[in-house]
């Protein structure tokens, strides 16, 4: 039996909601940018695989704009997380709320 | 013609308004008077009419307006005088009148001197619904009035407390020795009320047939169509009928009602125990013959029960010492002479018969009422005695009225009385005949022993300090037309006959001159020796048998009138009490409450539940956006052509 | 035969790795499962024949963008554990099996779309990269600029906000200022 497009496409999914669970579970910020690679990553092997499927290069194109694109956001990211840090000498997810809910 | 109707109709309910405006007020004389002098004006106009349909035999018949118009039904408010009708409207509005009068004396220390006025007006209005009224809804109005009117009489006193039950005979509020009628007014009343109203359902299913197969409820159109229904329907429209009368005139089992009803005042029991409200269920028979003749199998039955009650309930008055108590039981009693006649096909006679009773029965209750006035409402027998040389007016009265009960010529109730056991024989019903003899024999004895212990003997009432007096002059002369009717009503019998006689079916069988002659010397003879065994037994002992045979198994029976109200208090009160607790409890409580509040908490536990969306905290954000993923791709799969 | 040994292979990693990023308490180990997630995606892409791609996986993501997290690693307490109070965890537990539930149900189906159009086909007889350097120089040039803009923004303020004492600018200052500022330094450093 060969792989077919559905194969990869329940790993995307697979993998895809391991990054949620963990963006939902996790309450340390630098965990939940962790879990939102591991979504990114995901989508890309979705591209990856319908773009080989179906012979087009567009999906890879896509692909490679998600990377530049998440690195870009990691950059700012961690920017912001280490200047909240030095203000809160925290980086639980809960000391952001300001509102009592 | 149809101005003396309208004229006849509402006067009282004019009488009950003015009263009601002064209802929370403090006495005032005047209520009474304007009160009682519209009923009289109630009175000529009835008088008139009777007068008119007598001499005419010509039937008014009005229609006031369309009462209920909806797709198939129609009921009308209209009114009919005919000979039944004009009869009982005299009988109710002169009873009304004698018994309005009769109040301004008794009540007036009473602080609600002007609300029982306005009650009283209002059940006179009620009955002349009842008996005017020319369809069955209309009777049926005027049934449930005269029964919220009896509950505000009955219940007048209703702060008096609730006595306790006990297990002495002579402080029970079940038994006929002690000083109570009742546990209380207010029971007495919700108890009159109730009972009423179990009855009504009866009634209400009977009308629902009536209308269901005939569809309408007016007289004439439901007694034209009677005969086309089959044989068990109108049996069936006949019985629940029946039972709806049983409980207007406390007929066994709904008997226990009248007896406590004494609680009220005593001009009450006058006018709605003894003349009105009671005989509306025989007036209900009476205006149905057309329905009961269909089956005279029912009315065998209604027969043979109301003989039962006679006898049940004379004996009860044998040994009661509760002055108003042994005259409801007398009501009671002739009450089951009525039902005979009317079961066994002698509406005329019954119909005379409940003239006559209303005349003796209501001026009989209100001379009780004098004496009770007289001794601070004192109502035991037996510390009564020898008032006749204190109130002499009164005791005549009262004697006349004994005598009439009696049935001795040639005062009203031998008329009445000797034509139903007359019926009795001739359709050969000789047990109803002795079962109605004997109970005539013992109402003698009863009514003269009341007399007797009242009126003659030892003066026991002096070691309570009484101080009696004879009533005020417009009392008794309220009394005294009363009286005269009691003496001469029986002697309009042909009269009457005649009248009735174009409404009503005459009995099938008669009896030979010869025979009738005989009957009449045997009721006598067991009438007059009841009374003088009464007369001459106190007379030599100055009592009765009640002091040796009071540990005795009968006395007791009797005294605790059969155990019938303690049966019902604790086998039919009681378990429908613990029902009425559990579904209070369980039920209502714990699963409709808890169902409302559930669905009412459902929106506020969701509301609560769902501010955790905007509270800021990211972590929930995200699980509210999973939530919300997995219910769009819910919908996509289920709605989307997704293969 | 190879390919689908492959395949189960590094799903069976992937997904491992990944499982042992969002769920440990260790932040290094969640950082190194990250790393090497990371490089077993890389591995299917290259499977699936996009070369380039994998090759830009390894060197941007794992290379890059796993650096700077490991960068700023330094910033918090990494040693002791991260203490994380969950509210709820079965809830999410469930919520998302539930999703990946129904998404697997939804990609089980045949694929529709079978004669769709292809916008920008593989020509088999060049090599991946060259390929792709055909459709990104002439298609995707202004997105491919765009992005290069955006890197550059993002670098600077990565730079701002991490920066500090950024109030003085040194290449504008003469030499001997720039030797005052040095001395200015010590010398309170041995106040001090």
């Amino acid at each position: 039996m060969s792989i077919t497009l559905n194969d990869y496409l329940i790993l995307s999914t697979i993998i895809f909601m391991i990054g949620m669970y963990g963006a939902m579970r996790r309450t340390n910020l630098l965990m939940l940018f962790f879990s939102t690679e591991i979504m990114l990553n995901a989508v890309n092997i979705g591209m990856a695989a319908i773009s080989k499927f179906h012979g087009d290069l567009t999906g890879q194109m896509f692909a490679f704009f998600i990377i530049a694109i998440a690195a870009s956001e990691v950059a700012i990211g961690l920017g912001l997380l280490i200047l909240w840090f030095k203000r809160h000498s925290t980086i639980d997810l809960s000391s952001l709320q300001s509102m009592k809910g | 013609m149809e101005n003396y109707l309208y004229i006849a109709l509402f006067a009282p309910l004019v009488g009950s308004l003015f009263a009601a405006l002064f209802a929370n007020s403090p006495k005032k004389l005047f209520v009474g008077i304007i009160t009682s002098a519209l009923i009289g004006v109630s009175l000529v106009a009835s008088v008139n009419l009777l007068y008119h349909v007598m001499t005419t035999q010509e039937i008014i018949h009005v229609k006031l307006i369309d009462w209920i118009v909806l797709g198939n039904v129609n009921i009308p408010f209209g009114f009919v005088v005919d000979q039944v009708s004009a009869t009982m409207m005299v009988v109710v509005t002169m009873v009304s009148t004698m018994v309005h009068i009769h109040s301004m004396g008794y009540m007036d220390h009473d602080k609600s001197f002007n609300r029982f006025f306005a009650w009283l007006s209002a059940f006179v209005f009620s009955m002349m619904i009842l008996v005017m009224s020319d369809n069955f809804a209309g009777l049926f109005i005027g049934w449930e009035g005269v029964g919220l009117c009896s509950w505000g009489l009955i219940g007048f006193w209703y702060h008096k407390k609730d006595v306790e039950k006990s297990d002495d005979i002579e402080k029970s509020p079940f038994s006929t020795l002690s000083p109570f009628s009742s546990i209380s007014p207010a029971y007495a009343a919700n108890e009159a009320f109730i009972m009423n109203r179990i009855a009504d359902l009866g009634m209400l299913i009977g009308l629902f047939f009536i209308y269901w197969n005939i569809g309408s409820l007016q007289y004439d159109v439901v007694f034209e169509q009677i005969g086309t229904l089959s044989h068990g329907l109108v049996v069936l429209i006949a019985v629940f009928l029946f039972i709806g009368a049983m409980g207007k005139s406390a007929q066994f089992p709904f008997n226990v009602w009248l007896a406590n009803a004494m609680e009220g005042p005593t001009p009450v029991s006058a006018l709605i125990h003894a003349a009105t409200m009671v005989t509306a269920g025989v007036y209900l028979v009476i205006r149905s013959n057309e329905i009961f003749a269909v089956v005279p199998e029912v009315g065998y039955f209604i027969a043979c029960l109301g003989a039962f009650v006679a006898i049940f309930a004379a004996s009860m008055a044998l040994v009661a010492t509760n002055m108003k108590k042994i005259i409801a039981y007398s009501t009671l009693s002739q009450l089951g002479y009525m039902f005979v006649a009317a079961g066994l096909g002698a509406y005329w006679i019954a119909l005379f018969h409940l003239a006559t009773h209303a005349f003796f029965k209501s001026v009989l209750f209100l001379g009780a009422g004098n004496v009770m006035h007289a001794t601070n409402d004192e109502i035991n027998i037996k510390n009564m005695g020898g008032l006749k040389q204190y109130m002499p007016w009164t005791a005549n009265i009262m004697i006349i009225a004994s005598l009439a009960l009696a049935g001795i010529f040639p005062l009203a109730g031998f008329y009445s009385k000797d034509l139903i056991l007359e019926s009795a024989f001739a359709e050969h019903a000789y047990i109803l005949w002795g079962t109605l003899w004997i109970t005539a024999g013992l109402t003698a004895f009863y009514s003269f022993r009341l007399v007797m212990y009242v009126f003659y003997g030892k003066e026991n009432f002096k070691k309570f300090g009484y101080h009696p007096h004879e009533a005020q002059w417009y009392v008794i002369a309220a009394m005294v037309p009363l009286a005269i009717l009691a003496i001469t009503a029986g002697w309009g019998q042909h009269t009457i006959q005649e009248m009735l006689s174009h409404a009503l079916p005459m009995p099938a069988h008669h009896v030979d001159h010869s025979t009738v002659t005989m009957l009449i010397l045997v009721t006598s003879a067991i009438a007059i020796s009841g009374v003088l065994f009464a007369v001459m037994k106190f007379n030599k002992k100055g009592r009765y048998y009640g002091e040796e045979l009071k540990n005795s198994f009968v006395y007791k029976l009797l005294a605790n009138q059969y155990y019938f109200p303690l049966f019902i208090d604790k086998c039919i009160n009681a378990p429908y009490l613990a029902i009425s607790k559990f579904s209070w409890k369980e039920l209502d409580l714990k699963f409709i409450d808890a169902t409302v509040d559930g669905i009412a908490n459902i929106f506020y536990s969701g509301g609560q539940s769902g501010t955790s969306m905007q509270s800021g905290n990211l972590s929930k954000g995200l699980k509210w956006m999973g939530i919300g993923i997995f219910v769009l791709l819910v919908l996509a799969l289920t709605f989307g052509n997704l293969k | 035969m190879f390919e689908v040994i492959a395949f189960y292979l590094f799903a069976f990693l992937t997904i491992a790795m990944f499982g042992i990023t969002v769920k440990t308490k260790n932040p290094l180990y969640a950082l190194s499962s990250l790393a090497a997630g990371m490089i077993f995606i890389s591995a299917f892409f290259f499977l699936l024949g996009a070369d380039f791609l994998g090759a830009v996986q390894i060197i941007v993501y794992t290379g890059a963008v796993m650096a700077l997290y490991a960068f700023g690693m330094m910033f918090f307490d990494s040693i002791n554990d991260i203490k994380e109070s969950a509210s709820n965890p079965k809830l999410t537990f469930v919520l998302s099996g539930l999703i990946a539930l129904i998404v697997v149900m939804i990609f089980m189906a045949p694929v529709i779309g079978a004669n769709a159009e292809v916008v920008s086909p593989i020509n088999p007889a060049y090599g991946n990269t060259q390929d792709i350097g055909m459709v990104l120089f002439t298609k995707y040039l202004i997105p491919f600029e765009l992005a290069a803009v955006m890197l550059l923004v993002a670098m600077i303020g990565g730079i701002i906000l991490a920066g500090k004492k950024m109030d003085v600018s040194i290449t504008a200052l003469s030499d001997q200022e720039v030797d005052k500022l040095h001395t200015d330094t010590e010398i309170k450093k041995d106040i001090k």
